[in-house]
């Protein structure tokens, strides 16, 4: 999929800290990554791979530290930080009532993308011929497959993906792989959390525990 | 401004598909008017003294039905989280989930509100009154339940959360919307009544989105 290339731009986090539930996760995390830079997000369940994607996308609020855009606080304004992501949980946010394209069309006219970028989507990630019938007879992978739909054509530059290889057949993981090298082409970011093997050789590496003393000690 | 408009399009398809919504409302609200009927006895002069009490009663009630699942839904899957992150303002998501729910419940109440009133034998000269005291009052029902829904989101039996904060809140409306009713079966003007009813409107109008809007930022983290 290709497009207009992004401007270059530069996120970053420094010495973020997070509490879960009375719980730390997340502890004196740092990071920076720019255009046509990709990041994997490692660690064991329940160690913040999750969290830290929340809270890059402002979602989820940090105890302390701070998340810059270029420079700009990402509080200051997170209407227009959203704007600037395409985020894909862990869930699906799929109306079943709907189909396929309705599905999506939705997305895409919140995001100023075109109907065509919609049927480019689903051909990328072998959804044309699911376009017509409700949702609720996909099965939990084609579900998947929209989300990153969703994502795909978003025409956000930064892209934060919580294990999106889960439920994704061979094709439909080629469809991502070449999805994300041609995001970086066109200077997208990407995040992603991951526990298989990376689908991007050249992404660097986050180990989400690194940082955190405690659990060094244990 | 678009957004808006797309996801009010989005919100009325999807509970015009999911059939049953609107006339779960309907049947909700007929039958518990009936209910009362049956309970007062077949005393013409005691229904008729009841029936603008009753409809409004019956009519908020309805109006909760549905509440739990304005902001429920799209929490449970995902939906809201992408809402937040799509570049619309929230204010704007609450105000298209509100005006949405306004059309699918406050516009079915007062359509059905005629004939429930009628089956509680209420006075010729009030149904104007019953549909302007509703008007006004069932929009306030929907800005204040979009607050209560955003404030349980994400709780543990929220429904019966939602209808511990919200009913209190409903009385105001309650005891204007049937003293309106009240006034037209005795002849008396309702406009202080009329003019309570458009002040807590515009109240709610000013204050409900961004309340709601920012219960549902907190309800996400």
């Amino acid at each position: 999929m290709s497009g207009p290339v992004f401007n270059t731009a530069e996120f970053s986090g420094a010495r973020l800290n997070c509490q879960r539930g009375g719980r730390m996760v997340l502890t004196n995390l740092s990071f920076r990554i720019a255009s046509g830079e990709a990041m994997v997000l490692r660690g064991p369940n329940g160690s913040g791979k999750t969290t830290l994607l929340r809270l890059m996308a402002g979602l989820a609020r940090a105890s302390s530290g701070a998340l810059t855009w270029n420079g700009d606080d990402i509080s200051e304004d997170l209407s227009a930080h959203g704007a600037r992501l395409g985020f894909a949980g862990h869930l699906d946010a799929v109306k079943s009532a709907q189909t396929v394209r309705e599905n999506l069309f939705f997305w895409a006219s919140l995001r100023g993308a075109r109907a065509s970028d919609v049927e480019r989507a689903m051909a990328t990630f072998g959804l044309s011929h699911l376009a017509d019938i409700t949702a609720r007879v996909l099965s939990a992978g084609q579900r998947h497959r929209v989300a990153l739909a969703r994502v795909a054509l978003s025409n956000a530059p930064l892209w934060l993906l919580d294990e999106p290889t889960n439920t994704l057949d061979d094709a439909a993981l080629n469809a991502l792989r070449n999805t994300l090298s041609a995001h970086l082409h066109r200077g997208g970011m990407i995040v992603m959390a991951s526990h298989g093997d990376s689908l991007l050789p050249q992404a660097r590496t986050l180990d989400v525990r690194q940082t955190q003393p405690a659990s060094a000690a244990a | 401004m678009s957004g808006f408009f797309a996801i009010l399009r989005r919100e009325l398809t999807l509970s015009l598909r999911s059939q049953g919504d609107v006339m779960t409302v309907i049947a909700f609200f007929a039958i518990a008017a009936a209910l009362f009927a049956f309970g007062v006895g077949p005393e013409l002069n005691v229904q008729s003294r009841i029936a603008s009490g009753v409809v409004w009663t019956t009519a908020l009630l309805a109006a909760m039905l549905s509440l739990e699942r304005l902001f429920a839904l799209d929490y449970e899957d995902g939906t809201l989280d992408q809402l937040v992150l799509s570049g619309v303002e929230p204010v704007a998501m609450v105000f298209a989930k509100t005006i949405a729910h306004w059309l699918t419940t406050g516009m079915a109440l007062l359509i059905a509100a005629p004939v429930v009133a009628m089956a509680l034998q209420l006075p010729a000269q009030a149904y104007g009154a019953l549909m302007i005291s509703l008007l006004l009052g069932t929009p306030t029902l929907s800005l204040l339940g979009a607050v209560g829904a955003a404030l349980t989101l994400g709780a543990k039996r929220g429904g019966v959360l939602l209808s511990l904060l919200l009913l209190p809140l409903y009385i105001p409306i309650l005891i204007f919307g049937a003293a309106a009713v009240e006034g037209a079966i005795l002849g008396v003007a309702s406009t202080t009544p009329y003019a309570v009813l458009g002040g807590l409107l515009i109240a709610a109008l000013t204050l409900c989105p961004w309340t709601a809007a920012s219960a549902l930022r907190h309800a996400l983290e």
